[in-house]
């Protein structure tokens, strides 16, 4: 058996490899581009970015943890559907509802247009949705559900009963929450945070909707349209160097604490809403749920409809969806079981190098789509090469790619690209399991495989199932590692979709999309309705 | 657990069948790298095969992308062709030493001499010809003339355009540079900059959709996306405007093709480029979405013709690689976002 003590050290020798490529680059001359972008439009993108991040921390964080309370704590109309109904946006890829707020809210949209036609008067009270503002709220809306479902888990397995102990220290129910709840919540809630703006840095679709240029869309001019790869990817360096800054601060004050279980089965009763209290927080669900995913959604099936006769075919559309179903499903899972023997090497060897390789091999999830995948394809494009040179000149056989071309090949692009998203969950839950808890299995005489199946898979199922689900519907979103990688004929939904906007007939997108979001749901519905019970 | 073994199990054979099924390489087949999406290249390779028996697998991705590929590939690429939907991207991949030169009767006397490269490296197989769009209801053909005008105060809150970070915009302004020199062509992209209308749109579509509804009065857009509109909505208030018919003429980018440097099936890939730019593909290349033949021997689509007949620019495509970045650093210069 491979020492456990490896695992988090291979994980991020095999992230540092794209990194590395990407790195290396960081000293060969491009310097003209550099000058360039620093007289012309990097302080906007700087600024762009920067303000695009925090609005988007911000709004996610209010979001995901007001409605995590809500559906952890309280309970009212409807609680137990709308705690699995509030991950459904998850499941929308951020550029797809940014393209229908846009076709919604935009001068030429139906509902601009349908104003006009009332009162012909001027219309420019009507707030701009190209504009700073709309990508975050868009944004916002597309990834609440990351920190949603952490910082739920957090509430679900500590929530009220510290909330008591708190009341019953003479805090206020508000105070506690604030004083007691939330920092014990904070792992989790950092997880859900730092998956986000991860996000938000490597994204390229959205912002491109919108033509709201950031720092990755600097990353993509200089190597698609200037033709240098050396200048893109001394950018992505920064952009590295960047988020490598935060994962490691945030691994700083998470050292110095400690988390402890409180067994769910234990939960203490939900506090139940009364009067208008109920109407305001089942609107203000409503109102979420409404915005993120119902409005986008039915938008979507209508341009579906509206398009269907031009591009169906029952035959291919099955094989986009088994392709994308069976590669989500075999990455997540692979990804999982990476994560989960990662995250099992640092509670055995807890060293702070085993921590920071540990943290080291997440980083792959802020690198943006495109430079990551030839990140990964270049150090396997090599060894292909290699290993092809090998037989010819060995054996006198013309293999031909070898790895290349592969489901491999994909399914390790995953891996690095992911593996930060189930991490965040895994390792979450990792932390309820304290040491005490071991030594009283071990007094019990468990050991070993019959402690983690006896005592910790039952703790981690919660952490295991969020980790998959996030999995597997982002490497169903998935776009540019999927395009550069997949085998011929591999045709996933996804790249259905990139086949029809890059001609920029979003409408026509509207089919794979809603395909798309409906087999997202799959995962969700299985594995998040499990843990409700 | 039991759904996990069973995950697993599929997945082991999975990859294993895949892994088989990957390298035995078969003869008589063309790889084509494309960046042209497949409903628009799926049609000829199908009749390609159709009337060679020789079988086209093709995936499809960015230029970008498909460019870095290429090369990470290096001689080890299972690729023999790469498509683009423009003219700069083919150039960098021969600059880049992707390509290989091709020399060919058939295609010299297929492709005029502007739509391919002067070292043969790649050919032009359809004409994507930019060209102006106006509202009919509140613009006379008569107040239009050229790409230059549109920088003149008289638009001024009257122009919509597309990002610039849209290959076809760089061709235009590097057509530009190439006609007038970078100091006049600043000028001009600056005054389309204080003319415009609202914020540059992401794609096309859009900037048509916002002259129809009235935002703005006149876009820049390929031509092929106000077929797809009129075609939609044939009531739409716009029309076809063709540009500088005094001067250096409508500006084209091309859709086309070079073969890759380290092809294994050069023949049967030189077979399917001649056959691509022969009277039995042209048609069904253009068409398929209402671009213009690259041969001039062949007539457009009727519903495409309908538009008029107009002089197209005949500098070399080679001109809107070179000049790309001069292009693009000019309209960040420009404040053209």
């Amino acid at each position: 058996m491979v020492s456990w003590r490896l695992v988090p050290f291979l994980a991020a020798a095999l992230v540092l490899a794209p990194v590395g490529v990407i790195v290396s680059s960081f000293f060969a001359p491009a310097s003209d581009i550099w000058q360039h972008l620093v007289e012309t439009t990097l302080p906007l993108l700087l600024t762009n970015t920067l303000w695009l991040a925090l609005g988007v921390i911000v709004g996610t964080a209010f979001l995901g943890i007001s409605l995590a309370w809500f559906t952890a704590v309280y309970e009212f109309p409807g609680r137990s559907f709308f705690s699995w109904a509030l991950l459904l946006p998850l499941a929308m890829p951020a550029y797809v509802t940014a393209f229908v707020a846009l076709g919604l809210f935009d001068f030429t949209g139906p509902i601009q247009t349908t104003l006009r036609s009332w009162s012909n008067a001027d219309l420019s009270w009507f707030p701009d949705i190209r504009s700073r503002l709309g990508v975050i709220i868009v944004m916002t809306l597309a990834f609440y559900p990351y920190v949603y479902l952490l910082a739920r888990n957090a509430f679900l397995s500590q929530g009220k009963r510290s909330l008591e102990v708190a009341q019953s220290l003479g805090l206020t129910r508000q105070q506690g929450f604030f004083r007691v709840v939330l920092p014990m919540a904070r792992p989790w809630i950092a997880g859900g945070v730092m998956l986000v703006l991860m996000e938000t840095l490597a994204d390229f679709g959205t912002v491109a909707v919108f033509n709201y240029n950031t720092f990755t869309t600097a990353i993509y001019k200089a190597w698609f349209s200037m033709f240098s790869l050396h200048a893109a990817s001394q950018l992505a360096s920064l952009l590295i160097i960047i988020v490598f800054v935060v994962v490691v601060l945030e691994q700083q004050f998470r050292l110095r604490m400690r988390y402890a279980e409180n067994k769910r089965s234990q939960r203490a009763q939900r506090i139940r809403l009364i009067g208008w209290h109920n109407w305001l927080v089942v609107g203000f669900i409503m109102s979420v749920l409404f915005f993120a995913f119902l409005l986008p959604v039915t938008q979507l099936c209508i341009w579906a409809i509206q398009s269907f006769t031009q591009d169906f075919d029952v035959a291919r559309y099955l094989e986009f969806l088994w392709h994308s179903l069976s590669l989500s499903g075999l990455a997540a899972f692979f990804t999982c079981l990476v994560v989960i023997a990662m995250v099992y090497a640092v509670r055995r060897y807890p060293s702070p190098t085993t921590r920071y390789a540990v943290r080291a091999a997440t980083i792959g999830y802020a690198l943006p789509g495109t430079v990551l995948a030839i990140g990964v394809y270049v150090p396997i494009a090599w060894l292909d090469g290699q290993l092809s040179e090998f037989f010819l000149q060995w054996l006198q056989i013309e293999t031909g790619q070898l790895i290349q071309g592969t489901l491999i090949t994909m399914l390790i692009a995953y891996l690095i690209r992911f593996m930060a998203v189930s991490f965040y969950p895994i390792d979450g839950t990792m932390q309820r399991i304290t040491h005490s808890i071991d030594e009283a299995a071990m007094s019990l005489g468990l050991h070993g495989w019959a402690m983690i199946r006896k005592v910790h898979v039952p703790i981690l199922k919660s952490g295991i199932f969020t980790a998959t689900t996030l999995v597997f519907v982002d490497v169903m979103k998935e776009m540019p590692i999927t395009l550069m990688t997949r085998p011929f004929g591999w045709d996933t939904l996804a790249v259905r979709i990139f086949e029809m906007t890059s001609e920029g007939q979003w409408e026509q997108a509207a089919l794979p999309a809603v395909t798309l979001v409906l087999a997202g749901l799959v995962p969700i519905v299985l594995f998040m309705r499990q843990t409700e019970k | 657990m039991s759904r996990f073994n069973l995950n697993y199990c599929l997945g082991t054979v999975l990859i294993l069948s895949f892994w088989l099924l990957a390298y035995p390489a078969k003869a008589a087949e063309v790889v084509v790298y494309s960046a042209r999406i497949e409903q628009l290249i799926k049609p000829m390779f199908d009749a390609f095969t159709k009337e060679t028996g020789i079988k086209v697998k093709y995936t499809t991705d960015n230029e970008g992308a498909l460019l870095a590929r290429l090369q990470a590939e290096g001689k080890n690429t299972p690729a023999d062709m790469l498509i683009t939907a423009d003219a700069g991207n083919l150039w960098a991949a021969a600059q880049e030493k992707l390509l290989k030169p091709v020399h060919s009767q058939v295609l010299e006397s297929n492709i005029p001499a502007h739509l391919r490269d002067p070292h043969n490296e790649w050919f032009g197989l359809s004409i994507r010809a930019r060209t102006l769009v106006y509202n009919t209801q509140k613009v006379k053909p008569s107040e239009l003339s050229t790409y230059e005008d549109l920088a003149d105060p008289k638009w001024n809150k009257r122009l919509c355009l597309r990002s610039s970070k849209k290959v076809y915009n760089q061709s235009l302004v590097a057509m530009m540079i190439a006609d007038h020199g970078e100091a006049e062509a600043e000028r001009v992209v600056k005054g389309w900059v204080a003319n415009l209308a609202t914020d540059p749109l992401s794609d096309d579509t859009r900037a048509l959709e916002f002259v129809a509804a009235g935002k703005c009065d006149v876009t820049l857009v390929n031509t092929y996306y106000y077929g797809r509109l009129m075609k939609k909505d044939p009531n739409l208030p716009l029309a076809v405007f063709w540009p500088n018919q005094e001067s250096g003429g409508v500006h084209v980018n091309i859709s086309g093709a070079g073969i890759t440097r380290y092809s294994r099936n050069e023949q049967a890939a030189i077979k399917l480029l001649e056959f691509l730019s022969s009277d039995k593909a042209q048609n069904l290349f253009a068409d398929v979405n209402m671009e213009y033949p690259a041969n001039p021997k062949i007539a457009a689509d009727p519903f495409v013709a309908a538009w008029g007949s107009f002089k197209q620019n005949s500098m070399n495509l080679v001109k809107a690689g070179e000049l790309q970045t001069t292009a693009v650093k000019l309209m960040d210069r420009a404040g053209y976002r």
